[in-house]
């Protein structure tokens, strides 16, 4: 039982060859995997912050009322009091920040009301809804209704 | 010298005790949050939406506030949430008519010649940040995932276009931005909810026919309204986990 007559040379070069093929694999894995791939998941965890980077539109309604005690108090027992300023005045984010003077949006009754209260047989029969023509005829909402707080005549 | 060996031997241990992907994520389970995330704990949250078919009134609200807020295209076919109109015939209620005119962006004239028999209702759609999501499976480079607090989120810098996301999607809340070609969806207002603030659709609907609900907080007035009332999530038989439960559901809706 002596030595296997030996040329390993084939074995070898084998063995290179896995071997470079092994490091091309895990260099080019770390240069195209981002280093925080697999933090929380099978997604970069990165991505959550990006999400979250995004500026706010809508400030909401707690900040309005910081400022706009007033109608917040008024609004309060009233039966708009669950609709939030934003709804019909507009995304106020940069107004409620102080960034720039930007003036919120008083609405146009005929748009802004309508758009809830226009009769449909889609809406809930609960819902008040109204045929513009024979409840206002050519008068403007506001001329009855105080939209903060309407009444129900 | 001392500092450098314990830290090795933490390291290597931890390593050689998890292995791996396991190691990884411990350090998310000792964070339970994103490091640029101080005041917001992912694990502590699950959240959820809670849509009130008997109170919505297909104002459109909910669409044009998502628009506003997430930057969505103005075009019609581009929509984060829409208001679905259905009209079903009681005498044929597996067909029903549904209609929803630019998303409902701009309310719902009335339809002039409706029968007089049908039952007609509005449904808001968005995203169902289903906790098995379809779309999440088939996503073949990670881009689209559940986000540790319930949230199916999009990785647009990792989004091919593929579009496998789109078409895997039951409920069919996505669709390709084209000013970017990836995939745009509903995202739960993230960068809203996760600074104590609602989500723009909830924010907006005067009637309150939507709720956002933290699942994973006792004390959020969700549990209380699912367990009052008798709710149902869109294609159960999908068992995507849907977490967007509807109050009123017909069976009519698809």
């Amino acid at each position: 039982m002596g030595k296997p007559p030996g040329n390993y040379s084939h074995l070898v070069r084998m063995a290179t060859l896995f071997a470079v093929g092994l490091v091309v694999f895990l260099l080019g894995r770390s240069y195209f995997v981002p280093a925080d791939f697999g933090r929380y998941g099978h997604y970069r965890a990165g991505a959550l912050d990006d999400t979250r980077a995004r500026p706010i539109a809508f400030a909401g309604q707690a900040a309005c009322v910081e400022c706009h005690s007033d109608v917040g108090d008024l609004r309060k027992t009233a039966r708009h009091a669950r609709v939030s300023c934003e709804s019909c005045h507009g995304p106020l984010a940069t107004h409620a920040a102080g960034d720039e003077p930007l003036k919120p949006l008083r609405p146009e009754g005929t748009v802004i009301c309508v758009g809830c209260h226009l009769k449909s047989r889609s809406k809930p029969s609960g819902f008040p809804q109204i045929e513009v023509a024979d409840h206002a005829g050519d008068n403007k909402c506001v001329e009855c209704h105080n939209p903060h707080a309407p009444k129900i005549s | 010298m001392d500092e450098s060996r314990r830290q090795f031997l933490l390291g290597t241990g931890r390593w050689l005790v998890l292995t791996g992907a396991a190691s990884i994520a411990w350090d998310a389970i000792v964070d339970g949050q994103p490091e640029q995330a101080p005041n917001y704990a992912m694990t502590d949250h699950w959240w959820g939406m809670v849509i009130d078919i008997e109170k919505c009134i297909g104002c459109g609200q909910c669409v044009r506030a998502c628009k506003a807020e997430n930057g969505v295209l103005l075009e019609a076919d581009y929509f984060r949430t829409w208001v679905e109109r259905y009209v079903v015939n009681p005498d044929d209620p597996e067909h029903p008519m549904v209609d929803s005119p630019n998303g409902g962006y701009d309310g719902f004239p009335d339809l002039p010649d409706m029968p007089a028999n049908v039952k007609t209702f509005f449904v808001p759609k968005m995203c169902n940040h289903c906790a098995d999501s379809p779309c999440v499976q088939v996503c073949p480079v990670g881009a689209t995932f559940d986000s540790p607090d319930g949230v199916v989120l999009v990785d647009k810098e990792r989004c091919l276009g593929c579009r496998y996301c789109v078409q895997a999607c039951p409920y069919g809340c996505r669709y390709i931005d084209p000013r970017t070609n990836t995939v745009d969806k509903c995202t739960l207002c993230y960068h809203r909810i996760t600074k104590g603030l609602t989500t723009a659709c909830v924010e907006v609907c005067p009637t309150g026919a939507r709720m956002l609900g933290d699942l994973k907080n006792p004390n959020d007035p969700i549990h209380e309204f699912l367990r009052t009332h008798k709710v149902q999530v869109l294609k159960p038989q999908m068992a995507t986990g849907s977490k967007t439960y509807y109050n009123g559901l017909d069976g009519s809706v698809r």
